[in-house]
């Protein structure tokens, strides 16, 4: 068993590659290249699923850890391991494999051959950047991340795939520039690229603070732009739009925010601190924001991506809470996110594969011919809106008490105003999609319930999504047990805005309690 | 939790496994199966709910029982949150009143919905509905109750929009969904609250700790009961939420009988009275419930006064009587708003199952100037109706009398505010009993207005619960407040009898009756002795009636308020303003610096470094601007403060 613990994170790592590699070799004819590429997702997911199976929950560390040196010259290392913040994100980028090759089976219907290599290729990089630990090395996974993604658009775009791309490319590859720097300056402080040796050294205090408050912010600064947060998120409507539903659902979120947590918190705690009354009021910002733009949009794409900057703010503001509820809420709920954008997108694909239009308006009295497609929108949409009992209301319950009772309540009481924000544009949405009235769009086409691939897709997202809700201690034990880290205590430092009256009125009553 | 067995989570969990038999093979399975899975899941809930009930009272079983090792939920940092269930006085009463009233019209369902497309679907949302309702009652912590309580909401969601090709039962819906959200908001901020301050959300640990230190009161308690109560006027139609409940009529009537009148809408007076020891230490937040309740008491009768839809009048009415709950609430007497709740649901039930029944015998028609004199066609419908309509109206000895004359008694002996709620309290009786009569002669005596519609007695299955509720809409209050609030008392506390003499009580009460009575007769002269006057009155104040008919143009005037300038600041401020021109702009801005950079640097450097250095400079130029914005001033101002010394130096 050792052996394999050994070397299973290298195996999750090049079971893709080695599927691009056999699609890229075999000849492009028929649907050969979406079997093979759902053979190897389906292969790789296997693989993620012997993490959690033989994680050790409360071993406080990296587990399933490799370091070898590898260009030595220069001190970069193969170090790869998982601890709770990346094991199931790991998995559930596993997960997601397979439903993206199911969602593309019929939306694919030319050059499969370069979609499925390279949407393996993206698989690969994903999960080079979850799990390496060697900064140079995490940085190559994160670039290689954006290189098929922005081909993928430009060649599959709905519209206008080659402006989306550019936008997207523009948008993701500037910040990187930044980071490289940030962590070539590192090495060429500390001689060393590895995570682990980095975070004590820098812990000490033994680099320059004014220096290092720059390099925190190049790294802060790149992840921001790729969770993204507002008001860098001006890339996301138009690749939500263009990019095809098995890259829609990866191309935001989970990235961003767990090199936030790895690479911006977990590496620099003092700029951390500091940032996080900004990082705060933005995400409170964006948590409003998006859901006051979602409500306004017309088109079904735009909607779920100001949703999504709605969403991805929320698990910003439990990261830069600093509560160990709060992060344990983030990392939750960037699963959910995950399990409940993939959905989504599955979804919306169907639509848009059966109707060809993503304006809203078009729409009207679906559920009379996809009464099975509107089950499970209703399903999605009601987790993404917090209703307990389902994986949605978990981390927001995580994220938004720990923010009320650990950071600030000011803070907390307006971005709760998300509960009614997110409620109306959802139910709106799947009220002008489903319901109502037949329009002449829905009543002209004939079209077909969900396929086989769909449902296949959809029903294990469904369902993790109800087990997810009501238990969520099958998760949150091994998530908390990657908190061996020291600045992520309760902190009460932060400012107090808005109501206080009631800021005051909680005061005394907190002397009362005492 | 030691004595015997309560099969307390099978209360929930048979509603569920219901719910997941019929939503997920409802379609393919045989509709006597679907039945069948549909009853007996109600059934076995409410089986379990007797035998509890027969060892509460047969004294086998101590309570409160608490579950202590109930299965955990939430586990995260300090948090713990778990299923557990808590079996009491309070939650024995809900659970006889859900699980009985609502068996009751699962049977009717069956005939009502006899014809209707998507039958399992409706049975599949029923049983949901029951298994989010019980556990809402028997949640031992606040967040477990949200749970329940955001669950009947789902299941009303559904129930509402069940005709989803109707588009008013979509909007509906969704409306309802949305403004209980607002009072959702409330809960979960006083959930914020009480987990801040007391450190727990357990309802039994809540009442130690307020019990062990009297000296709280006021302040932050205010502000959790407030937020609670703000949660509580969402669920329970109060103003300023109520809106959504009218609208809820678009729903099947059976629905409209248990969700939006029997057992959910009152889901907010549960909470209060469940949470009562937190709010008896805030007077404050004790005087708003009995306001609001007063207020939404007085306001949704005179709406329903000129109302036209059968269905619409009782809505109104049910937002009324829930005000009266309200005012029990406010005025301390728990027992009494709980009393009121349980012959409510009775008399309500049983008027929103006999308007199904006359709409089921017109074909669907819900307009009360088209119907008239159908107590001979539908005699049973009219006589159990009749109970219903002497029980809301609060003649002695119905059901009704018994329960509102205990929440205004308890109501005058609270000092100057009291009599004036009194005084409201007994004048919106006068009102109810106008309105409910109006509704009696205008659906069942009289000459038939319409000729074209044939009239027809429903079938047993719906008319069986009719009679059981018409039962208990008579006796269901005799066991009379002092032996229920005794009952109670252990649960929410005495009522309060503080002044009280039972001379006193007798004459409130009589004055109440003898407003009943002049109700019926001002709605026996000018609905059945001259029924050519209403038209006249109406245009004679013809304001005042617009305003009525109008229902105060309050959803007007939350669109013009509320949602209007939302989506307009959404549109041109958020995205025109902000998203388009400034932030797109920028973003433009930045991507021509940065190939334009590129396009310079090309020029004097070659090699495939070039366009790295471009992105790098771009980068550069995104930094600058970040450190050249005068961020901390700007934040400075919202309140952050950052601590950025070597930002612009240490000296400043």
């Amino acid at each position: 068993m050792n052996a394999f613990n050994d070397s299973i994170l290298t195996l999750i790592l090049l079971v893709p590659l080695a599927g691009a590699l056999l699609i890229a070799l075999l000849p492009d004819r028929g649907k050969l290249p979406a079997w093979l590429a759902l053979i190897t997702a389906l292969v790789t997911f296997g693989f993620t699923l012997h993490l959690p199976a033989h994680f050790i929950v409360g071993q406080p560390g990296f587990q399933f850890e490799v370091n070898r040196p590898w260009i030595e010259s220069i001190g970069i290392s193969y170090h790869v391991g998982v601890d709770g913040l990346s094991l199931w994100l790991v998995v559930l980028t596993g997960l997601l494999a397979p439903i993206g090759v199911l969602a593309s089976w019929n939306a694919i219907k030319e050059r499969r051959k370069i979609f499925y290599a390279l949407f393996l290729v993206q698989q690969t990089a994903m999960v080079g950047v979850f799990i390496s630990l060697d900064l140079m090395v995490y940085y190559g996974f994160w670039e290689l991340s954006l290189i098929p993604m922005a081909i993928l658009i430009a060649m599959y775009g709905r519209k206008d795939g080659a402006k989306a791309a550019l936008k997207f490319f523009l948008f993701t590859f500037i910040p990187s520039a930044p980071l490289l720097v940030a962590i070539l300056w590192l090495y060429a402080h500390t001689g060393t690229f590895n995570f682990a040796e980095l975070q004590p050294l820098i812990a000490s205090g033994a680099l320059p603070a004014g220096a290092l408050f720059w390099v925190a912010l190049a790294f802060l600064f790149a992840f921001a732009v790729k969770v993204p947060i507002f008001p860098l998120h001006g890339w996301l409507a138009d690749a939500f739009s263009e990019a095809p539903v098995a890259l829609a659902m990866v191309i935001a979120g989970k990235l961003g925010l767990y090199s936030m947590l790895r690479f911006h918190v977990g590496l620099f705690p003092e700029q951390t601190k500091q940032i996080a009354p900004l990082l705060i009021a933005l995400a409170v910002i964006g948590i409003l924001y998006g859901a006051f733009l979602a409500l306004v949009q017309r088109d079904y794409w735009r909607l779920v991506s100001f949703g999504a900057v709605s969403h991805f703010s929320l698990i910003v503001l439990g990261i830069y809470g600093l509560t160990l509820i709060g992060r344990d809420g983030a990392i939750y709920q960037t699963l959910n996110q995950g399990i409940m954008e993939g959905a989504l997108f599955v979804l919306l694909g169907v639509l848009y594969s059966r109707y060809e239009s993503s304006q809203i308006a078009t729409f009207g009295g679906v559920a009379a011919k996809l009464p099975r497609a509107a089950a499970f929108f209703v399903i999605t949409s009601l987790a993404m809106i917090g209703l307990p009992m389902l994986n949605g209301f978990i981390g927001e319950f995580l994220i938004l008490s720990s923010t009320f009772t650990g950071v600030s309540k000011g803070w907390a009481i307006v971005a709760t105003l998300s509960v009614i924000l997110g409620a109306s544009y959802a139910l709106w949405l799947v009220q002008r999609l489903f319901y109502g009235p037949e329009s002449p769009l829905a009543a002209e086409k004939p079209v077909v319930d969900l396929r086989i691939n769909e449902w296949i897709a959809l029903v294990p997202l469904a369902v993790l999504m109800l087990v997810m809700g009501i238990a969520p201690n099958i998760w949150l034990p091994s998530i908390e047990s990657s908190m061996n880290q020291p600045q992520t205590k309760q902190t009460a430092s932060s400012p107090h805005l808005a109501l206080p009256a009631l800021a005051q009125a909680v005061a005394s009553g907190k002397e009362a309690t005492r | 939790m030691n004595g015997p067995l309560l099969f307390l989570p099978l209360i929930p969990l048979l509603p569920f496994a219901g719910f997941l038999l019929n939503g997920l093979f409802g379609s393919r399975l045989p509709k006597p199966l679907v039945t069948l899975i549909a009853l007996l899941a109600p059934l076995g809930s409410l089986a379990i709910v007797v035998h509890d009930a027969y060892l509460y009272w047969s004294g086998a079983l101590a309570v409160p029982a608490i579950e202590h090792s109930a299965p955990a939920w939430i586990s995260a940092g300090t948090l713990h949150i778990d299923f557990g269930f808590v079996f009491d006085q309070l939650s024995l009463t809900m659970l006889l009143i859900i699980t009985g009233v609502g068996f009751l019209i699962h049977i009717y369902s069956v005939g009502y919905m006899a014809h209707e497309e998507g039958y399992w679907r409706y049975f599949a949302y029923l049983n949901l509905f029951l298994f989010f309702m019980t556990v809402l009652v028997l949640a031992g912590n606040a967040l477990l109750m949200f749970v329940g309580w955001e669950g009947v909401g789902l299941a009303s969601y559904l129930l509402i929009g069940f005709y989803f090709k109707r588009t008013s039962a979509a909007d509906a819906g969704k409306k309802a969904f949305v403004v209980n959200r607002i009072g959702d908001f409330g809960f979960l901020i006083g959930i914020f609250l009480l987990l801040a301050n007391f450190g727990t959300l357990s309802f039994s640990e809540i009442a130690t700790k307020l019990a062990a230190n009297p000296g709280w009161q006021g302040g932050v308690l205010t502000c959790i009961a407030l937020c609670l109560l703000l949660g509580a006027t969402g669920k329970s139609a109060q103003l300023p939420l109520y809106v959504w409940l009218p609208d809820a009529m678009e729903g099947p009537t059976p629905v409209s009988a248990l969700i939006h009148a029997a057992t959910m809408v009152t889901a907010g007076v549960y909470m209060i009275a469940r949470n009562h020891a937190l709010f008896d230490r805030s007077p404050l937040a004790l005087t708003v419930i009995a306001i609001v309740g007063t207020a939404t008491a007085l306001l949704a009768a005179t709406i329903a006064l000129v109302q036209t839809d059968i269905k619409r009048v009782l809505a109104y009415s049910t937002v009324s009587q829930l005000g009266y709950m309200f005012l029990g609430c406010g005025v301390a007497a728990y027992s009494a708003a709980v009393f009121h709740l349980m012959t409510h649901a009775f008399f309500k039930a049983l008027l929103f199952l006999a308007a199904g029944s006359v709409i089921h015998g017109l074909g669907g028609e819900q307009d009360l100037r088209k119907m008239g004199g159908l107590r001979k066609k539908m005699p049973i419908t009219f006589w159990t109706m009749t109970a219903a309509v002497f029980a809301i109206a609060g003649f002695f000895p119905f059901a009704g009398f018994f329960s509102k004359d205990a929440i205004l008694y308890a109501a005058f002996l609270q000092g100057t505010n009291g009599k004036i709620f009194w005084a409201v309290g007994v004048f919106t009786a006068l009102l109810t009993s106008f309105y409910m009569f109006r509704l009696w002669y205008l659906a069942f005596l009289g000459k038939p207005r319409s000729p074209e519609l044939h009239p027809h007695e429903s079938p047993w299955s719906m008319l069986g619960p009719l009679v059981i509720l018409a039962a208990l809409s008579v006796g269901g209050g005799w066991i009379g407040i002092e032996k229920f609030g005794g009952f109670l008392s252990p649960a929410v506390g005495p009522m309060p009898t503080k002044g009280g003499s039972s001379s006193l009580e007798l004459t409130l009460s009589i004055a109440a009756v003898a407003l009943a009575i002049v109700g019926w007769l001002i709605a026996h002269l000018l609905y059945f002795a001259k029924p050519e006057k209403p038209a006249q009155l109406a245009a004679s104040v013809s304001g005042p009636y617009k305003l009525l008919l109008n229902k105060y143009w309050v959803d007007e005037l939350y669109g013009a308020v509320i949602v209007k300038p939302i989506l307009a600041v959404s549109r041109f401020l958020l995205e025109w303003l902000v998203e388009f021109a400034i932030l797109g702009g920028l973003a433009w801005l930045l991507a021509g610096l940065a190939m334009l950079s590129g396009a310079i640097l090309q020029k004097w450097q070659s090699g495939n470094l070039r366009s790295y250095a471009a992105w790098l400079a771009a980068g550069a130029a995104a930094l600058l601007l970040f450190a050249l914005v005068p961020w901390t001033s700007v934040l400075a101002n919202f309140g952050i403060h950052l601590n950025l010394v070597h930002f612009y130096g240490a000296g400043r």
